[in-house]
């Protein structure tokens, strides 16, 4: 009997033999290009979603106000250092006077001398008046000829002439020194609002041009962020929608705001459009000027329609639209797209409806011929 | 009739077996190695699958932007978006940089995606986890071979980006995980120095006389900020219009633009010709060595195996079986070994191609070329075999 022997050793050579070739056509047919591609599927709901705008900026101060001479000249004391609160009216600064001093001096011993000038020339008058006077009574009863008394009628009127000229002259040199104080006094650096110092372009001993900003005042409690958005997904964007501003330097910090206004002209170059964003209430401690915010503008909440996940969209032929499962079968259905949020959610316009099954993530690129796997997900997160 | 190679398997199954496994190993290996040669290529393809593009228009004379490096301005691709047969034109970026996670670094390659919305070429255009980017700045979609997961915040140069979505077998040609990042950021992240060389470059041109004048400030300021901003891409996606060739659409924008274009044809002929041809030229000759030591082993187990039982075949001979009987003996002993060779091989090399850090393609014309290549190999082998047994004296099987 040596059959149940061999046919001992032929069930172990089938032990070992049939799991390898099952594995053999597992791995045939499971792997590599004859493996059905693993995808997941979802199906398309009626959804409000609501679509936000995001976009960058840096945080800018609404007035900056630079301070500086309003001739070329050298600077003489600047008791404003950056960071200090100043008040409105408070001097910061003065410009170097040279000889103004000496000038403003001058003109007042020029007054002085115009005044006696004009009282000697009141004195000429009177004078002259009397002596009009005089002459006009003795030629009415003959007592002087006609010639002398229209001789006083025209000192007396060189006299009136004399007496504006110097009065007119005093009046010039008051104006002019007034002129010189009103130099005098520009010379001085002041704060024309309460606010803070951000910049000290020079420091005394300086010379500066006429217009070269000296020191610049920010209004810290008016800050705005100068943000930009990019043109293709800006649609929807306009002044007083609530935002939301999140500092570089505060990350987990979100700040209520809204949209200021929307720059009427947009930056050709980097396709951008520009708009200001105020912050709801003053920060504490203030943002440094300049820094990097990210904004997010919120829009109004859109009515229900069919929405899917921005991961679902392929494109094939030049089309845009989704893998659809219409019972075991794919089919690519192209649909227009409506609005999208920043989660990811777009809602569809046309070509599908809710209800519909289709394809998330997949493996790999599908084609209508593709034989598939529906799976739960494609990737295990790993904790 | 009883089957003489049957019988004989079944008497020493064990070894027979054994030897195999062992022979199916090494065609394992062979065919995983003729998988990476095929990941390669298909890494190559996958590049210019997952762009999206027809057509690619980068610097001119250049062989941008996968092989060599090209830059192009970034508003010329409204000029060529004019151009009849032009569907969509999209920017580009590319490059590849060490792109950090906490402590680590990952090499990757930072792909720069024009804004819009998924279908814009040059965009992922499927995903496994996650979402596609939605924010114009500071989003990231990484692919799964970087080791970064959802939620995981990555650092490009200064810059710091949430992943929000994963791919899968999105490389570059020499097998670098992909990250997609808005183009802006990736402008930015490609030519932006570090904070020290932007501080030396102010120095530098604050102490050119020429550039700091006392007369006209604010002249210093300009010249800083145009030396520290960046307006070039790498190249222009294309997809054309069905009713265009590309070669209508790619001959106005070379003679026009001046600018140079590729097909699809011409790019995988550059990726494929060019970029790789070194490495798979060293791979093919790694394969027809492992071919040919495979060929010798195989000869050299059925020999080894067929003068085992020489002694056996002697008595064959000398009770009177046929030549052909013995011969059909070792030649199917020989194809059976090779059978189980192959089976073994392609389980193994199926279970070890994931396990490989670059992608391993193996595709089925490959397997059925090793099967037939596999049999070859053992009716060649078992020749010196049967060569060796019809010559045994049946006077061995006493003597």
């Amino acid at each position: 009997m040596t059959l149940p022997r061999l046919s001992g050793r032929l069930l172990a050579l089938i032990a070992v033999i049939a799991p390898m070739l099952a594995l053999f056509v597992y791995a045939a047919l499971r792997s590599g290009p004859l493996a059905p591609i693993a995808v997941t599927v979802a199906t398309v709901e009626s959804q409000a979603i609501t679509p936000a705008l995001s976009g960058i900026g840096t945080v800018q101060a609404r007035y900056t106000y630079k301070i500086g001479p309003t001739y070329a000249g050298r600077l003489l004391t600047l008791e404003a250092h950056v960071g200090d609160r100043v008040v409105a009216g408070q001097v910061l600064g003065e410009m170097d006077p040279v000889d103004l001093h000496a000038r403003i001096g001058a003109q007042q011993a020029a007054i002085r001398s115009a005044e006696a000038a004009l009282r000697q020339a009141e004195a000429r008058r009177a004078f002259a008046q009397t002596q009009a006077r005089r002459y006009e009574q003795l030629f009415a009863v003959r007592g002087t000829s006609e010639e002398s008394a229209a001789i006083k009628r025209q000192e007396l009127a060189l006299a009136d002439a004399a007496h504006v000229a110097a009065r007119e002259d005093a009046n010039r040199f008051h104006a002019e020194l007034d002129a010189l104080r009103a130099l005098r006094s520009s010379l001085l650096l002041v704060a024309p609002v309460t606010g803070l110092v951000t910049a000290r372009h020079a420091d005394p001993g300086t010379t500066v041009v006429a217009g070269q900003a000296v020191v610049e005042i920010i209004d810290p409690a008016r800050l705005w962020v100068d943000a930009r958005f990019d043109q293709i997904s800006a649609e929807g964007l306009a002044g007083g929608l609530p935002a939301h501003i999140v500092l570089r330097s505060r990350p987990d910090q979100s700040l209520p705001g809204h949209v200021q206004r929307v720059e009427p002209q947009a930056d050709v170059v980097t396709e951008e459009m520009l708009a200001k964003l105020a912050f709801e209430a003053p920060l504490s401690p203030m943002p440094p000027i300049g820094e990097l915010a990210e904004v997010t503008v919120q829009l109004p909440e859109l009515p229900a329609a069919p929405a899917i996940p921005n991961a679902a969209l392929r494109t094939v032929n030049g089309q845009r639209g989704v893998w659809r499962l219409a019972g075991e079968d794919l089919a690519f259905a192209p649909i227009t797209l409506g609005r999208g949020d920043l989660d990811g959610r777009v809602q569809v316009r046309s070509g599908l409806a809710a209800g519909d099954r289709i394809i998330v993530y997949s493996d790999t690129a599908l084609t209508a011929g593709s034989r598939i796997r529906i799976v739960e997900r494609l990737h295990e997160e790993t904790p | 009739m009883i089957n003489l190679a049957g019988r004989d398997i079944l008497h020493a199954w064990g070894k027979f077996i054994f030897t195999g496994i062992g022979l199916g190993l090494l065609i394992g290996v062979t065919l995983t190695m003729a998988g990476v040669y095929r990941g390669m290529v298909s890494d190559g393809r996958i590049l210019l699958d997952n762009s999206g593009a027809d057509l690619w228009v980068v610097q001119k004379d250049t062989l941008g932007p996968y092989a060599e490096s090209s830059s192009i301005p970034d508003d010329l691709w409204r000029g060529v978006r004019t151009i009849p047969g032009v569907a969509q034109a999209a920017n580009v970026t590319y490059l590849t940089m060490q792109v950090g996670k906490g402590e680590q670094d990952v090499r990757a390659m930072v792909v720069g995606i024009a804004a819009g919305s998924p279908g814009v070429p040059g965009w992922p255009p499927h995903l496994i986890a996650g979402r596609q980017i939605t924010r114009g700045h500071y989003e990231a979609v990484a692919d799964l071979a970087s080791g970064f997961q959802l939620g995981d915040v990555i650092r490009i140069r200064r810059n710091r980006y949430t992943v929000v979505g994963l791919t899968r077998r999105m490389v570059s040609s020499s097998g670098d995980p992909m990250v997609f990042i808005p183009l802006k950021d990736a402008q930015e992240a490609q030519f932006l120095k570090d904070n020290d060389a932007i501080l030396m470059q102010r120095r530098r041109t604050g102490a050119d006389p020429a550039f700091n004048r006392a007369g006209t400030p604010g002249l210093l300021d300009a010249i800083v900020a145009s030396q520290t901003s960046n307006r070039s891409v790498n190249a222009i996606l294309i997809r054309i219009h069905p009713q265009f060739t590309p070669q209508e659409v790619a001959d106005p924008i070379q003679r026009w633009k001046r600018l140079t274009v590729y097909d699809r044809a011409q790019m995988e002929d550059i990726l494929v010709g060019k970029l790789i041809a070194t490495s798979a030229r060293q791979i093919g000759m790694f394969l027809v060595i492992l071919a040919l030591v495979s060929a010798a082993i195989v000869a050299f187990i059925i020999y080894t195996l067929t003068m085992d039982k020489i002694r056996e075949i002697a008595v064959l001979k000398l009770i009177g079986t046929r030549n052909r009987s013995i011969a059909g003996m070792i030649l199917q002993q020989s194809l059976v070994l090779g059978v189980i060779g192959f089976v073994v091989g392609k389980i193994t090399a199926t279970f070890a191609a994931p396990l490989f850090p670059r992608y391993v393609l193996l595709i089925p014309l490959d397997s059925i070329m090793g099967f037939f290549a596999v049999l070859g190999i053992c009716v060649l082998a078992s020749v010196v075999a049967i060569h060796m047994a019809l010559r045994v004296d049946p006077a061995e099987a006493i003597g």
